[in-house]
């Protein structure tokens, strides 16, 4: 359960969310610049906001209050981007097993030939990504996200930079996942189409306004 | 052309191996600068880029002056590293310090250009798979900036091989302890009949300067090859 009520400017833009997230998949939309964006980087950790709090399951993330703030790598919480985001420099494999040497001995996730079955990508675990299509290289990203065991993931636009047949690959696995782990997620879109089957619960994010939405 | 001299060989073994020392000391520091120029944001930061730059804009001589005055025998800094049995006047180590200083800036530069270039989000992806700042350092911005580190390793050390002016200033042109190839071609230079050993040891000093960029533009493009996923 993801527990948040904050506020946050940037220039003249405020982003005012109160919101209670629970299990299953939580479509947040809304138009480009309405701070969907804001709201998961506020979540993520990278952003501090001006006022407010955060918590996961009952774990205070951020507390303005308090002055208490848990840094980005310390949240367990999985992001998925519109750009896949994998390391350039290392291959599919240990792209996903990245976040494992950081787990520690009691956050040992899910098994990698797991992730690798649910996501279909046994072929490309010895590829670079630059080797990978687009949809492809969304898929090792979900992985990667899954395999450092998070307690949410977040997926901002992840199928926005694909064309519409990648865009119908990749949906399924999305639907899978939901499906066979439980995870939490907040997956953020400008398309409401995109989720229409996927979403379990509905958040509208305008002009900065965040609102639970039916 | 003939052979070399006991004192040219020495001159130029005595360049490569400051050389080398000069790089060997200055990459971990000039990684260091050029993260907390690429990355960080902190009070005294132009202050820090101004001085890492300062002996690429100031005379040779002025910046060997500065070292005797900071590093010599009755320096501040000499008289405390004596005192440790380290000396640095008069003594190859002490070139070893001049050119790294004069190299430093050009290191700095290099790296610090593809640092920069390392996408951060790459490194938000890492935080976000539970790295803490220190492995993102290690196991992202690094790697990824290693074409860079590896050729400002090369200038530097090309650099090193090459300064005159604050090395002669600092530690003199002592034949055999702090005469280097650049400081014995400009000895020669200055004697009746040099001439031919001059132009010997300018043949050497190009053909080794020339064989180090050639090696680190191989080693480079295998590294860029390596660090962006290209099948080599």
């Amino acid at each position: 359960m993801l527990d948040l009520s904050l506020a946050h400017r940037l220039g003249d833009f405020t982003l005012t969310a109160e919101l209670r997230i629970g299990a299953g998949v939580t479509a947040i939309t809304g138009p480009s610049g309405a701070g969907k964006t804001m709201l998961l980087s506020l979540i993520a950790g990278l952003t501090r906001p001006a006022r407010g709090q955060i918590s996961l399951n009952g774990i205070s993330l951020v507390n303005t209050e308090t002055k208490q703030f848990v840094p980005p790598h310390r949240r367990h919480i999985g992001q998925v981007f519109q750009e896949a985001r994998l390391f350039p420099h290392l291959n599919v494999r240990h792209n996903l097993l990245y976040g494992r040497l950081f787990a520690g001995r009691n956050r040992i996730g899910p098994a990698l030939e797991t992730i690798v079955d649910l996501l279909d990508i046994a072929p490309l675990l010895h590829r670079r990504p630059r080797d990978l299509s687009g949809g492809e290289r969304q898929r090792v990203a979900i992985g990667r996200a899954l395999l450092s065991n998070p307690t949410l993931l977040l997926l901002d636009e992840p199928v926005s930079a694909l064309d519409p047949v990648r865009k119908a690959e990749l949906l399924p696995y999305l639907r899978r996942l939901r499906d066979s782990t439980g995870l939490p997620m907040l997956y953020v879109t400008h398309q409401r189409e995109e989720v229409a089957e996927l979403a379990t619960a509905w958040v509208r994010v305008e002009n900065g306004m965040v609102t639970a939405d039916q | 052309m003939g052979d070399f001299t006991a004192e040219e060989m020495t001159a130029i073994w005595l360049s490569v191996k400051v050389a080398c020392w000069a790089t060997a000391v200055s990459l971990v520091p000039g990684i260091l600068v050029a993260w907390l120029l690429a990355r960080r944001s902190f009070p005294g930061r132009i202050l820090l880029d101004a001085f890492v730059h300062l002996p690429l804009v100031l005379p040779p001589v002025v910046t060997g002056y500065l070292l005797l005055l900071l590093f010599g025998r009755n320096g501040p800094i000499g008289r405390m590293l004596a005192d440790i049995g380290i000396v640095l006047s008069f003594n190859w180590t002490g070139a070893v310090l001049a050119c790294s200083v004069m190299a430093f800036p050009l290191l700095v530069r290099a790296i610090r250009l593809s640092m920069e270039a390392v996408d951060t989000k790459l490194e938000d992806a890492a935080a976000g798979l539970g790295a803490p700042p220190w492995a993102v350092f290690l196991t992202v911005t690094l790697p990824l900036s290693l074409p860079g580190i590896l050729s400002g390793a090369i200038l530097c050390f090309a650099k090193a091989l090459g300064e005159f002016g604050a090395t002669i200033t600092f530690v003199a042109a002592i034949p055999g302890v702090t005469q280097t190839l650049p400081a014995a071609i400009y000895g020669l230079t200055q004697v009746p009949g040099g001439d031919a050993a001059a132009l010997r040891l300018t043949l050497v000093a190009a053909l080794i300067a020339i064989m180090a960029v050639t090696a680190s533009e191989l080693l480079a493009r295998r590294v860029r090859r390596q660090v962006e996923g290209r099948d080599a």
